[in-house]
């Protein structure tokens, strides 16, 4: 190696050295703003499928971590009154015509649905996009239903047999919706006790 | 041998455009032009980038020799999109949702990169500062004519949402030109980008075919 090589490479490190104090300043600066912008997001996506006159603590902060289908970690935000626990609210996901779709849902202690939002797709601007509740209703016809009402083997879009309307243009898009809120019924079912005891070990609430 | 503010400006806003004449920065343009607020908003932010990123490279020219000068480009126009990416989700969370996703794309944008090597490296700070921000100006223009044509055609309205951007005040800005499902949809989609941007780049050459002026092969001044 000679000399020349040793001051380019000490000019480099020089900037990145310097740049790099600049960020890391800016991310101290930033990241409790950063946290508490977050932590709104999340509240805003469970104050839409958790009404506000069911619980009087904040789901945000009161979860518990369970092993969702494929093994991964899933995080249950829990609305209680007083000690008890009157829903629970998680994230759940179908596959659309372009993609995940990822949606929140929040289900009562009594496994009917509180409410569904879609929290991020790449679904067809116009066509699949009409799940969001900016573009159309179509997401609140789940609220009260359950497994049972209709029957499980009801939970499908029309031309699938089931009950529910899929929008014209569009059939991928609210067969990946349905199927997710069922699967993520039969989910509740299934781990209804872990989620609804009210003591069970609380995992600690970290926002990232 | 300096070059003049009304050259820059002139160069950064219609001839030697970034989008409309050297063909730089396309990534962005197709992906964010599906309305003219987002095309705005993307602009701003590259704008706001090009500007300081100019200035820091003209300031420390002295010192940033030939053989690692691309790298350390690139390190502070990373550094420049880190901190507009941090201070925008603490500080202007609404925009941020919006455009978030696509701010680290502003690192992969040729264009920035292009202007820091042919002129910031050459040329006096203030001269640089001028240089990214009618370089970033006339980006901006560019995104949100090609975000208003594709939004007016594709979906009926323009500037949807600018208010989320730009604040309540600018309510008065969101039209509605077509009825509901009038638009045609592929514009929206990523085809109507190429399409929209493609018209616009032969229309900037008419206007100046017909107004006599030479033209200059596309990236003949990048890199």
């Amino acid at each position: 190696m000679n000399q020349s090589s040793i001051y380019h490479g000490l000019i480099l490190g020089a900037f990145c050295l310097g740049f790099g104090l600049v960020l890391a300043l800016t991310n101290a600066l930033t990241v409790n703003d950063i946290a508490a912008r977050t932590m709104e997001d999340r509240q805003n996506s469970l104050a839409a499928v958790i009404p506000d006159s069911i619980h009087d603590n904040n789901p945000v902060t009161d979860t518990v971590t369970l092993k969702d289908r494929d093994g991964e970690d899933l995080t249950v935000y829990r609305a209680k009154k007083g000690n008890e626990v009157t829903g629970v609210a998680y994230e759940i996901s179908g596959i659309g015509y372009a993609g995940q779709i990822k949606l929140m849902l929040g289900v009562g202690a009594d496994g009917r649905v509180l409410g569904v939002r879609a929290l991020a797709h790449k679904e067809t601007p116009g066509l699949g996009d009409k799940i969001e509740i900016k573009k159309g209703d179509w997401i609140t016809r789940f609220t009260g239903l359950r497994i049972g009402n209709p029957p499980i083997e009801k939970w499908k879009v029309k031309k699938d047999g089931g009950q529910f309307d899929q929008f014209s243009g569009a059939t991928i898009t609210p067969r990946g919706v349905v199927g997710a809120i069922r699967e993520g019924l039969v989910f509740f079912d299934k781990h209804k006790e872990q989620m609804t005891q009210p003591n069970t070990p609380q995992t600690d609430n970290e926002v990232r | 041998m300096a070059t003049g503010y009304g050259r820059i400006a002139r160069d950064g806003l219609w001839d030697n455009n970034g989008v409309l004449a050297m063909l730089l920065g396309m990534c962005p343009t197709m992906a964010m032009t599906t309305s003219a607020t987002n095309g705005f908003g993307m602009g701003l932010a590259t704008a706001v980038v090009m500007t300081a990123s100019g200035g820091l490279v003209a300031t420390f020219r002295g010192y940033i020799t030939q053989e690692v000068r691309i790298p350390v480009y690139i390190l502070i126009v990373a550094s420049m999109v880190t901190l507009v990416d941090l201070t925008m989700n603490a500080y202007m969370h609404d925009l941020y949702k919006v455009l978030g996703l696509f701010i680290p794309l502003i690192v992969s944008n040729c264009l920035p990169l292009a202007r820091l090597e042919s002129f910031a490296s050459k040329e006096p700070v203030m001269r640089s500062l001028a240089d990214g921000f009618f370089m970033g100006l006339g980006f901006t223009l560019a995104l949100t004519a090609i975000g208003a044509v594709r939004e007016i055609v594709g979906a009926g309205t323009l500037f949807a949402d600018a208010s989320l951007l730009l604040g309540p005040a600018f309510k008065f800005l969101e039209l509605r030109i077509m009825p509901e499902n009038m638009g045609v949809l592929m514009m929206i989609l990523p085809p109507g980008g190429f399409l929209v941007t493609g018209l616009l780049v032969v229309g900037k050459r008419m206007i100046d075919v017909a107004s006599g002026k030479s033209i200059q092969m596309a990236g003949a001044h990048a890199v």
